[in-house]
């Protein structure tokens, strides 16, 4: 594959599926919890017994209301349901209860950052459904077991309009969706648990052109940086196929994430009919405004709030902001480092440098860091009221991480308190200086690079811990008598 | 209204009933028979209504979000054809197969 | 003491009067379901130890002075209604096995008022029929003559309280299947306002129109068991979050000056003489009591049944897709895959009558269809409903036949649906208006009882038992009973 992409350009769609993180399924009493034995947690409902009836979940409305707010979306009253008809062993009553004409979220759009500056995506809908069971292929002998488990279980379908371009924009938009997701607290966004799915439409057409070209829908995508690459995939093989004189099929393809290809899905003899109808069980809901209002009023600040609110209040840059802003709990962390180091940009190197370091080689979240805010907070302060110095506090901080130790008891434990003494500075210049003869000499007569000779001297000699400004400026005036 | 055998076929199968070929035009006749009873519709002039999908025009209630289920795997799947490590079995399925 | 010929009412009274024993009650019933029900095949399962079982522990609390509102009292269940413990079959072979785990609402709270149950009671297919002739378990027969029908889908519940095997049973109705069989076997079958009856453990045909109820053998004893099944349930969204009626307060009162509606649209069309005569003679007979006959127009009634055969079939076609040999219920032999597996499960554990109608509602459904089938009847469903709406404004009931003539023979109609179909196009029109609706025994022709349907107004089931007492205690056709 190696025609030229530059000629062509993709039309992208994201139907992302999130499982919203109630106690109890959505339409039944039964548990959400991940990971139990098979069946345990379907009840009568959820096994579409005869008779049974839905009852809904008024916790999902609030985070359905939630999203739709930080989408900038309507939130649609009277909002309904209706059944959508297919059999599959994992959908026990051989409808899925979904949304189709009056979904509970209606016309929004996200911003995100793409390289050439801010891009704005259209939201269509996010509608509430219910999740299907799992299919377990292995050890039964040719058949499969069927595990009902998590019917029933919230989603929402958040649909974007084909206005992403490229498979970057595509991940800066998921990331963005499991950002705020995450931030609303209505789901925990794992990718790899299935908490949040993405099927992706794809379609390409020459540049310029107007009219769409034919797309594929590609499901089982389950982490951002497979989105990223089964979209690169589905791009480059449309393109291929076109200019190898094929014609693209509208059809569903899974990715494959060990080949990296896509496949499509067998094709059935007749086309899918969903055969949507409203919901008999269920009658349309009513939002009423000051419901509305008190689920509004309960949401926390907002990634895109809290960026621009680290701008103005911290001055931090764009990119900055925007990389704290994005975890909740990083930036809750970050604030809780300012309060006590009143230096954000040194708190924000410091998050994002040292701790981030660390925190990733031992694969941990920043909520687990062996390192508390507080802690990180103290030594901030310690540099900035010069204490000690930066390479020192590196050490120190490693010291802290093994250790769980206050900085202060450290810098005391070790002795590591940084030499501000201008007499005692002046002592290790003079020494330094008597010892080195030559390389004055040379320095005098206009080899100016070997003032970091000098530097490196006195700070080996004070074992890093003098000041190293005042080492400079000391060192200057000495050297130049 | 006439309902050709490629259109029974197709609704057999979206209701996943298997229809003998023999019965095919028995079939077709007696659903042809109702499908006319349908077009009385056609005269009921329905511009200025909405459509009423159900009895009662009421708001959903709904319920608080809590567990109120049990596991009672060994009672729910008593009336199983067939079970193996509490899964319900079927004929293998294709993955993504819907 | 012939027990069985005691009103319901009656037997209740005497059970609190310690006059019998809720044991020797049930095992009178118990005894005449085993001695005649052979002829009418109107049970599918009897429940005779649960049912002994029930009745002693009745007769304990009598004992202990801690009686339950309808202790003791014996009821026969539709078996369409889910009953922890017993088989609930929906007269289908897809559930001949079925044993559900949990019991519906309905029959919950009426075991919480202590009655005892019997068995369970055939019925067409899926509640699908008006003849009882769809069932998997055989045909039910009409105790006035077992060679006529005794209607459906309720038809073993009619049958068997018509000839007297139990005083009262359950019953639901989704076109007219409780109101039809009880005027085919000469009962009172009421069908309360759509949210009275929790449908939770009701076996679904078609949601928005199915409706417990009762058929019995007069509306004093229909308003007594309708009361204790009644009443909010939070496990069916669709219940009415109002508690249960009293049904009995008013129902003595007189109907002096109310207003019954006769539609000019029903009377235009042709009906047989007698059903003329009969309806005729029943007005004749509220004239006398004091009501005023008023004509109203239900001008779009005559959609009604095929807004029905479209509504009830599309919503039956999603019902009953669960039924597909994974989780319980049939499952054909030897599946050699999963599309073998649903398309010869059902082809197989499904009736002619119940593929019928998935079919119909499947294509109902289907792409390129919706908009003029399904869309279009429930346009139309309004329309019928607006008319209702206007009529109530000025009339308290309104009268009409509840069928269009008495029973008829077994197989008569079996060979042409939409000939069948035509059984419930004066009930059908109360299913989607939500109205409530009761057929009393008003006539006979040839041997054969006849009924008469009043439709009231929204929750006003009170009204229409009030007006079928009113009648029934200056008539005697509902106390007419079949010679068996």
């Amino acid at each position: 594959m190696n025609e030229n992409l530059n000629n062509w350009e993709a039309v992208i769609g994201l139907e992302i599926h999130v499982q919203l993180s109630t106690k109890s399924k959505l339409f039944s009493g039964a548990s959400t919890n991940f990971g139990a034995l098979p069946n345990t947690q379907a009840c009568n409902i959820d096994l579409a017994m005869p008779g049974v009836l839905p009852v809904l979940n008024e916790e999902v409305l609030k985070m359905a209301i939630k999203l739709g707010t930080a989408l900038n979306a309507d939130i649609n009253s009277p909002t309904s349901f209706a059944r959508k008809n297919y059999f599959y062993p994992d959908s026990p009553k051989g409808y899925q209860i979904s949304q189709m004409d009056k979904p509970i979220v209606e016309g929004g759009y996200l911003d995100i950052e793409t390289e050439s500056g801010t891009k704005r995506i259209g939201v269509t809908r996010a509608h509430l459904e219910e999740d299907a069971g799992k299919s377990l292929h292995d050890d039964f002998e040719g058949q499969s077991g069927i595990d009902l488990n998590r019917a029933g279980t919230p989603l929402l379908e958040i649909v974007s309009e084909p206005e992403i371009s490229t498979p970057a924009e595509a991940v800066a938009y998921l990331k963005s969706i499991h950002s705020i997701i995450r931030y609303l607290a209505i789901s925990d966004g794992n990718m790899a648990e299935g908490s949040m799915r993405c099927d992706a439409n794809v379609s390409v057409r020459k540049k310029g052109d107007l009219e769409l070209g034919t797309r594929t829908e590609t499901k089982n995508v389950n982490s951002f940086r497979f989105v990223e690459k089964a979209i690169q995939y589905e791009i480059e093989r449309q393109v291929h196929e076109i200019e190898s004189g094929n014609t693209i099929t509208q059809e569903t393809r899974l990715y494959d994430s060990q080949n990296n290809t896509t496949r499509p899905m067998r094709s059935k003899e007749y086309a899918n009919d969903y055969r949507y109808f409203p919901e008999p069980d269920l009658l349309p809901i009513t939002l009423e405004k000051d419901f509305i209002e008190s689920v509004i009023n309960d949401m926390p600040e907002m990634p895109n709030e809290k960026k621009e609110r680290f701008v103005s209040k911290f001055s931090l840059s764009n990119y900055d902001a925007d990389l704290l802003a994005a975890d909740k709990d990083i930036a809750n962390y970050f604030e809780e480092v300012v309060k006590i180091s009143d230096s954000p940009k040194l708190s924000t190197n410091w998050i994002m440098g040292e701790l981030s370091a660390l925190l990733n080689n031992e694969n941990l979240n920043i909520k687990d860091s062996k390192v508390s805010s507080d802690k990180l907070g103290q030594l901030i302060l310690r540099i900035e009221d010069a204490t000690i110095s930066g390479k020192i506090a590196k050490d120190i901080f490693e010291k802290m991480w093994i250790s769980g130790k206050e900085v202060d008891e450290i810098i005391q434990d070790e002795g590591l308190e940084q030499v501000t003494d201008d007499k005692q500075i002046e002592a290790m210049i003079d020494e330094v200086i008597k010892s080195n003869p030559e390389q004055l000499e040379q320095y005098r007569s206009g080899k100016d690079r070997l003032f970091g000779f000098f530097v490196g001297q006195v700070m080996q000699a004070s074992k890093g811990k003098a000041n190293p400004k005042q080492v400079n400026d000391i060192l200057k005036s000495k050297l130049e008598k | 209204m006439a309902l050709s055998d490629k259109e029974l076929k197709e609704i057999s199968y979206l209701a996943r009933i298997n229809v003998k070929e023999e019965s095919f035009s028995s079939l077709k006749k007696e659903l042809e028979q109702i499908l006319t009873l349908f077009e009385e519709l056609n005269e009921a002039d329905t511009s200025s209504v909405d459509a009423m999908s159900h009895p009662l025009d009421l708001s959903q209630p709904t319920r608080k979000d809590e567990v109120t289920e049990e596991n009672k795997r060994d009672e729910l799947l008593k009336n199983a054809p067939s079970v193996k490590s509490g899964l319900f079995i079927v004929p293998k399925v294709i993955d993504g197969e819907a | 003491m012939d027990l069985h010929k005691l009103s319901l009412k009656e037997q209740l009274e005497g059970l609190k009067k310690s006059e019998f024993t809720s044991v020797e009650l049930t095992s009178h019933y118990l005894k005449r379901i085993s001695k005649h029900d052979e002829k009418f095949n109107s049970f599918i399962t009897v429940t005779e130890e649960n049912a002994l079982m029930q009745a002693k522990a009745a007769d304990e609390r009598y004992k202990k002075d801690k009686s339950l509102p309808l202790d003791g009292v014996p009821i026969a269940h539709k078996d369409i209604f889910c009953t922890k413990g017993v088989r609930t079959t929906c007269g289908s072979k897809m559930l001949s096995n079925f044993e559900a785990p949990y019991s519906s609402t309905v029959y919950t709270k009426l075991d919480e008022h202590g009655m005892v149950m019997l068995g369970k009671t055939n019925m067409d297919e899926f509640a699908m029929g008006s003849s009882n002739e769809t069932s998997y378990f055989g045909p039910v027969s009409n105790p006035w003559d077992t060679e006529y029908v005794p209607g459906g889908s309720s038809g073993g519940s009619a049958s068997c309280v018509s000839a007297e095997l139990a005083p009262i049973a359950t019953a639901t109705d989704t076109g007219g299947s409780i109101r039809q069989p009880a005027s085919l076997c000469g009962l009172t079958g009421i069908k309360p306002t759509y949210g009275r009856v929790s449908r939770y453990g009701m076996i679904a045909f078609a949601s928005s129109l199915d409706q417990g109820g009762v058929v019995a053998r007069s509306a004093e004893d229909a308003a007594l068991i309708l009361e204790g099944m009644s009443g909010h349930d939070p496990k069916d969204s669709t219940s009415l979050k109002l508690p249960s009626p009293d049904l009995t307060k008013n129902l003595k009162d007189s109907i002096q000056g109310m207003k019954i509606g006769l539609p000019k649209e029903f009377f235009e069309q042709d009906m047989p003489s007698y059903v003329e005569q009969s309806i005729q003679e029943a007005i004749e007979t509220y004239k006398s009591l004091g009501a005023e006959i008023v004509e109203v127009s239900l001008k779009n009634i005559n959609l009604s049944l095929p807004i029905y055969y479209i509504i009830a079939p599309a919503e039956c076609s999603a019902n009953l897709s669960r039924y597909d040999g994974v989780r319980y219920g049939y499952r054909c032999e030897d599946p050699k895959d999963i599309e073998d597996l649903y398309m010869r499960t059902r082809e197989e554990g499904f009736g002619a009558e119940v593929k019928r109608r998935i079919l119909i509602g499947t294509y109902a459904l289907s792409a390129g269809f919706y908009d003029a089938y399904y869309l279009k009847a429930q346009k139309c469903r309004q329309l019928v409903a607006n008319d209702f709406t206007n009529a109530f404004e000025s009339v308290d009931v309104i009268l009409s036949p509840t069928t269009p003539g008495t029973a008829f023979k077994a197989g008569e109609k079996s060979d042409d649906p939409t000939e069948m179909y035509l059984q419930d196009i004066f009930t059908i029109p109360a299913n989607l208006a939500g109205l409530p609706g009761i057929s009393i025994p008003c006539g006979e022709h040839g041997g054969l009882p006849l009924g008469m349907q009043l439709v009231g107004n929204s929750l006003q089931e009170d009204k229409l038992l009030q007006f079928a007492h009113s009648y029934q205690s200056n008539t005697d056709w509902h106390k007419k009973m079949p010679n068996i």
